[in-house]
């Protein structure tokens, strides 16, 4: 467990015990840009980012409204969050693979994703939405595990404890995603700046 | 996410541009999107007194009379299980609503209602003020005749009364029913909104629960506002709208007695 996030974990973890929904406030301004990172780039698209980050959130509400004290003041709100999100990203991957949406008359693919707010577009770069997607050809535990490690920067450690694997698991999804992304992604090492 | 996270020597974290470009693809949460999570409280005046309003970013969700802040917040969290935030000041399109009746611009959160209640609460918001409509009246409007048990439990699970009107939906026999907040505020409510309901009473008293022109050839329910112009003199009663329709009466077209649909 790194140190940041313990310093934050403890006013929240406080705030959860003394008063559920003053606490889940704060809990969401600690962790709203982290699972709203972490869903964009799981989902992909900015509206499905912001459907799974209040859907993750309001799970979170709502199992927190049943846990006793005790669990509430040993919750490790970072990874527990992410987990939620993680389960949640990976149900509606499958629902929707079982009923795909009708193919769109012109294939699209370079087209901006009508949901994202024009700051945001223009502050990124063609090179990030490339990279962005072709997180797409990553396996769901390759993206979950390089997501969670390269986009928002959790340890190991957590990551292990939202994928439900080793820690040695995790490392080799991260290993064999950044050798496939590298394979597909020239990056910027061919250009001369 | 700074570097200080990091905790040791990584193998993957090597010093390359993909890594760097991952760690760019962070973004901030847009603005708003607590409301989507969690609902809003405030308090405003309405004709029985002072009632507690949660509204979420789709509209008015719950509405509850007679409760202190902490039972409010109690019962909504424990129908919605959503977080409940103070709000600011009431938005003016609730405010006229409680005040005058007119709900224009006001949106409702029905998302947590099962469709058969929220074909009730529709129909029930259909009803005029000043004007009253049966149980069995809403079962018809809605094409399911034989559920008026239902429709009463679906009324009384309401969770926006006065928003959606379903005071308005009264006994068959002409007696007033039961009501969230009690009877005697229902009968409040009734009377403030100016319905005839002593008339509907002393009416029903006869076996009369609809009332017909015979200038116009029209019939009603008592509370129509159609009815209620009808002179003494030109003022027929009837015991059921079969009578009425074999006397060679139609039914109103306002009060649609019978339920037929819009």
């Amino acid at each position: 467990m790194n140190v940041t996030e313990t310093d934050i974990r403890l006013p929240i973890v406080a705030a959860l015990t003394e008063d559920l929904d003053t606490g889940f406030v704060a809990l969401f301004d600690a962790y709203r840009d982290v699972v709203f990172s972490a869903a964009l780039r799981l989902c992909g698209r900015w509206a499905d980012a912001e459907d799974l980050t209040a859907e993750a959130f309001l799970r979170a509400y709502r199992a927190l409204a049943g846990y006793e004290p005790q669990r509430i003041e040993s919750l490790r709100p970072r990874p527990w969050l992410m987990t939620i999100l993680a389960n949640l990203w990976r149900n509606t991957a499958r629902s929707a693979a079982r009923h795909p949406p009708p193919a769109p008359l012109e294939a699209a693919p370079e087209a901006a994703d009508p949901a994202e707010p024009a700051e945001q577009v223009a502050e990124r770069s063609e090179t990030g939405r490339e990279l962005a997607a072709l997180l797409d050809e990553l396996t769901e535990e390759q993206r979950l595990a390089i997501v969670l490690r390269h986009v928002v920067d959790l340890p190991i450690a957590e990551i292990a404890t939202v994928l439900g694997a080793p820690e040695g698991t995790v490392k080799s999804h991260i290993s064999r995603g950044l050798k496939r992304l590298r394979v597909l992604y020239p990056g910027r090492n061919d250009e001369h700046r | 996410m700074s570097t200080v996270e990091s905790h040791g020597p990584d193998p993957f974290d090597q010093d390359d541009s993909l890594i760097a470009d991952l760690g760019a693809l962070t973004a901030g949460a847009p603005a708003g999107l607590l409301e989507r999570v969690a609902a809003r409280w405030v308090r405003v005046d309405a004709a029985i007194g002072g009632v507690y309003v949660a509204m979420t970013d789709q509209g008015v969700a719950y509405l509850r009379a007679g409760q202190d802040q902490e039972e409010f917040a109690a019962s909504f969290r424990g129908r919605f299980a959503r977080p409940l935030l103070p709000g600011g000041g009431p938005p003016p399109a609730l405010v006229r609503a409680l005040r005058t009746g007119r709900t224009g611009g006001l949106h409702l959160d029905l998302r947590g209602l099962r469709p058969f209640e929220e074909a009730v609460l529709r129909a029930a918001a259909t009803i005029p003020r000043g004007e009253i409509r049966p149980y069995a009246w809403i079962a018809e409007r809605i094409g399911r005749p034989k559920a008026v048990r239902a429709v009463g439990t679906a009324l009384g699970r309401n969770p926006v009364p006065l928003l959606i009107p379903c005071h308005r939906v009264t006994r068959s026999d002409g007696r007033i029913g039961q009501y969230v907040f009690g009877a005697p505020a229902k009968e409040h409510l009734l009377r403030t909104e100016q319905v005839n309901l002593d008339e509907v009473g002393t009416l029903a008293a006869k076996n009369v629960y609809f009332v017909g022109s015979d200038t116009t050839g029209v019939v009603c329910f008592p509370s129509c506002r159609d009815a209620r112009r009808i002179t003494p003199a030109h003022r027929q009663g009837f015991r059921t709208l079969a009578q009425a329709e074999s006397a060679g009466y139609r039914p109103c077209r306002h009060c649609r007695p019978g339920g037929a649909p819009a």
